[in-house]
């Protein structure tokens, strides 16, 4: 144990891009396990099932990460971050469905209208600081969630969602033999969240960003122009964000509004706060437990247990969102940092 | 509220031992000591950036600092803003603190005390009589020397034990800054003052102690008039020549200071 | 012509449900930097009370105790969230914006698990239930009561903040908060009182959602929320006049634009929101930015 624990803190394995190749080495073999973990997941590792609900955490822990970028990175409060993850679902949806093209030539055209939408959003929406931002991304949000549901039903499929053309998918990725692929797909999404935040994190833009999450005056008193490194984080987590959207498209079979709705940004900010913001790993985990939870709890609230309890426990405990919106409270009282800043002594800020 | 004990005779009204204050992940204030005098001005002095409306806030509460800062023997570390000011200190800060969007009788309004709220009135209109005539102006349309005499004035409608002045005749022209110090040396006369000032001709006029503080520590303390007396200590304490600092000379060395500091 | 008077009444009720919860935002927001996401539960408390009490007894009497219990569940709950949530966390700010995001999440699921999923019917009095005729235009009766009772906040809140001792330390607050205390005002009492007041603003603009639409729902308050916000970043923070202008241009924009084309309305105020930030190089202060 105690060289397990040196080798950590001082040998080869105490290089963050080792550690970090570690654990995406492990979770690119999970699908090779038979392991049952009993209480945890419903079947082995490699059941369809499981490794659906894992890549799921593994989407969710990408944009959470997306998002950290602005939020935890660089002190940008967006709440309409959705929208990138809604443009990137449905322009594919849309692109294979009725106009024709390939999969991956409609998700190419995707993220190249994301990254557009972003840039000009972005650079609308940056004229208002701090709060105010906020509000006005919302706003944004709100319109591409009405956009998506009630402007053109019949591309959209309206509060339904478009299912994606069968057809259009490939044979390596359609049915349920084939869902490994699909968690490899996750990761491989999740591998470049990673190392574009992380890239970035470590760049110089990264580190004006970071300055100007702890102090924006002092960035402008250098001469460089926060609004144009603000911008950069809203792009680059716009493109991420639609990325995830693709990828979530694959694993959902069609695309769906709830991506669209507030809410839906609103637990990408509770999955970046309950796993720290603005750390390495604090994202990351954060929308693999919110995925979990999201995901579980549902089972949770449906189960004989909470079915049995008096009508006045029973209510609140079969809502999800009530658990998670009191969950994520108690964190913001007990934990500020989140949960790698509170459990995590050593999972230092970005900056150590 | 807390009624107003009687005066401490003692020398000392205000004092602050080892004050550290940090903001934003940075150490602002590293230990400071100093003692204000229970009467007259004392000068609180030093380059642009070392502290010294730092220093000020922490005495209201406005920033969170650690140490000792007490007033007659009372600490103040710790205590709301609102609770500080309801002991007996009055503030006007750096940037006057005037509401712009109120008029100057609402802006008087909101400093009036809880017991005999109008009886400060006929004072502060007799030290600036533009108050009365302005009255029902919105503070945001007055001259900066009015806004200043404003952020005076509206404290003087209560009884205080100590005023805590940052920069009072930052950016107004000479006569008018002379106009603001003149009424701030009558106001001295009865309630002892802690001065942040740039303006030396101000400070030499005013203050009888001066305290000089440089990058968060206190580096001189002692009399004015010895200070300003040695060129060499007043250039190396606070960029500029006592000799530019010649009263009628005020405002280039003014100039001087800011530029120098800046 | 009836058309355009059809519209401008709908416009002005809708603006009126906008204004009711947008005022209490604003308040908050400028005096306190919070950003209240917790405030469109404040709204869907407000309906479901309100639509509870209304639903037990019916005509006029228990349409006006269902609105003046829709007040005070906004105003209670809004009180015990910033007692119990924002003041713990005072010298935070951004915890406590997250927090009433939890609060915001959280709350509607709460009302969802009481009320149940499905919007639940409200029935009018007679007298409301009607339409008014007007230069030949058939209006809703309810618009006039939306209207009416915003009008009467608007100008309630004038008065408060433009007479009273507590509306000048409101203002004051909203300009400079670190002044007002250290002039030896316990901006915290301010504080309470602001939520307890916007709450319920929130919670009778939660009962007259209801009564619009004619039911209420889980999903009341946050699609309230969103247009309150334009409106609160439009009006400019802390302005309880610009907030009621904003109001009324977002509300009539979106009823014409509308008309003319289904959803047009929607996207049409976020352009107007886009033009208008554009156009005024100002942060939401109101001071240049």
């Amino acid at each position: 144990m105690n060289t397990l624990t040196s080798t950590w803190r001082r040998g080869p394995l105490a290089s963050r891009w080792v550690r970090a190749g570690l654990v995406f080495a492990v979770l690119y073999a999970l699908p090779y396990s038979t392991l049952r973990i009993p209480g945890v997941f419903d079947g082995p590792l490699d059941a369809p099932g499981v490794l659906q609900l894992l890549a799921v955490c593994l989407v969710f822990a990408g944009l959470a990460m997306s998002y950290d970028l602005l939020f935890g990175h660089t002190g940008v409060m967006s709440f309409g971050h959705g929208m990138f993850v809604t443009g990137g679902m449905y322009a594919t949806t849309i692109l294979v469905d009725h106009a024709g093209f390939g999969l991956w030539t409609s998700a190419a055209i995707g993220l190249a209208v994301a990254l557009a939408a972003a840039v000009v959003l972005g650079a609308v929406a940056l004229r208002v600081e701090g709060i105010g931002f906020a509000m006005v991304t919302l706003a944004f949000g709100q319109a591409v969630a009405i956009l998506v549901v009630s402007g053109s039903p019949q591309l959209t499929g309206g509060e339904q969602g478009e299912t994606l053309d069968a057809g259009a998918v490939p044979a390596v990725l359609s049915g349920v033999r084939n869902t490994a692929n699909l968690y490899w797909i996750a990761l491989a999404y999740l591998a470049v969240c990673a190392l574009v935040v992380w890239g970035l994190a470590a760049s110089m833009p990264g580190r004006v960003m970071r300055a100007l999450r702890e102090n924006e005056r002092r960035v402008e008193v250098l001469g460089l122009n926060p609004y144009l490194f603000k911008l950069l984080a809203f792009v680059v987590a716009g493109v991420l964000a639609a990325g995830g959207g693709v990828v979530y498209l694959l694993l959902l079979g069609g695309a769906t509004p709830t991506v669209s709705d507030s809410n839906f940004t609103l637990s990408l900010l509770v999955m970046a706060v309950l796993g720290g913001t603005g750390r390495r790993w604090g994202a990351m985990i954060g929308g693999v437990l919110y995925g979990y939870a999201g995901q579980s709890l549902t089972r949770v609230s449906g189960s004989s247990a909470v079915a049995g309890l008096p009508g006045v426990l029973r209510g609140p405990l079969e809502q999800p969102l009530f658990l998670l919106g009191a969950a994520f409270v108690l964190v913001v009282f007990f934990a500020p940092g989140g949960l790698t800043g509170r459990f995590g002594g050593r999972m230092r800020r970005e900056e150590a | 509220m807390s009624a107003v004990e009687p005066v401490n005779t003692a020398a000392n009204l205000l004092e602050l031992e080892d004050v550290r204050v940090r903001l934003g992940g940075s150490a602002i204030l590293h230990g400071v000591s100093f003692t204000v005098a229970a009467a007259g001005v004392t000068a609180l002095l030093g380059r642009n950036g070392v502290g010294k409306t730092t220093t000020a806030k922490s005495v209201l509460g406005l920033y969170p600092a650690t140490g000792s800062i007490r007033l007659d023997g009372r600490e103040l570390i710790g205590l709301p803003t609102h609770a500080v000011a309801r002991l007996g200190i009055g503030y006007v800060p750096e940037d006057r603190g005037v509401f712009a969007g109120l008029t100057v009788a609402e802006n008087l309004r909101l400093a009036e005390p809880r017991e005999q709220p109008k009886a400060g009135y006929p004072r502060v209109y007799e030290l600036f009589p533009v108050l009365e005539a302005r009255a029902a102006q919105p503070a945001g349309t007055l001259s900066g020397g009015e806004q200043q005499m404003l952020a005076i004035g509206r404290i003087l409608l209560r009884r205080n034990r100590l005023l805590v002045v940052d920069e009072p005749t930052k950016g107004l022209s000479p006569k008018v800054a002379a106009e603001v110090a003149r009424a701030l040396k009558e106001v001295a006369e009865t309630v002892p003052v802690l001065l942040i000032e740039q303006n030396l001709s101000v400070v030499r006029t005013l203050a009888g102690q001066a305290v000089v503080l440089d990058t968060g520590r206190v580096a001189h303390r002692g009399a004015t008039r010895d200070l300003l007396a040695d060129p060499a200590r007043t250039n190396a304490l606070l960029g500029v020549s006592t000799a530019r600092a010649d009263p009628v000379r005020a405002d280039t060395a003014r100039a001087d200071a800011r530029g120098g500091t800046a | 012509m009836t058309t355009v008077l059809l519209l401008t009444a709908t416009g002005l009720g809708v603006a009126a449900l906008y204004f009711l919860v947008a005022s209490g935002l604003t308040l908050i927001f400028g005096l306190m930097d919070v950003l209240n996401f917790a405030h469109g539960a404040f709204v869907g408390l407000g309906g479901y009370v309100g639509w509870t009490v209304a639903d037990r007894l019916p005509g006029s009497p228990g349409l006006v105790l269902g609105l003046l219990a829709g007040v005070a569940a906004g105003a209670a709950t809004a009180a015990v969230t910033e007692l119990a949530v924002i003041r713990p966390l005072y010298g935070r700010p951004l915890d406590q914006v997250l927090a009433t995001v939890g609060l915001g999440l959280a709350i509607p699921a709460l009302l969802q698990a009481v009320w149940g999923a499905d919007a639940r019917t409200w029935t009018l009095p007679g007298w409301l239930a009607g339409t008014v005729g007007l230069f030949g235009a058939r209006i809703p009766s309810v618009r006039f009561l939306l209207i009416g009772l915003a009008m009467a906040l608007l100008l309630g809140l004038r008065l408060l903040l433009g007479r009273t001792r507590a509306g000048l330390v409101v203002r004051a607050g909203v300009e400079d908060r670190e002044m007002v205390t250290a002039l030896g005002i316990d901006v915290r009492r301010a504080n309470l009182a602001v939520f307890a007041l916007g709450g319920a603003a929130a919670g009778l603009g939660g009962a007259l959602f209801g009564l619009y639409q004619g039911s209420v729902s889980p999903g009341d308050g946050t699609s309230l929320l969103v247009y309150a916000f334009v409106v609160v970043v439009l009006g400019g923070a802390g302005s309880i006049t610009g907030t009621a202008l904003a109001a009324v241009a977002v509300g009539l924009v979106q009823q014409y634009a509308d008309y003319a084309s289904a959803s047009l309305g929607d996207e049409s105020v976020v352009i107007l929101l886009a033009a208008v930030l554009l156009l005024r190089r100002r942060n939401l202060r109101g001071r240049p930015a």
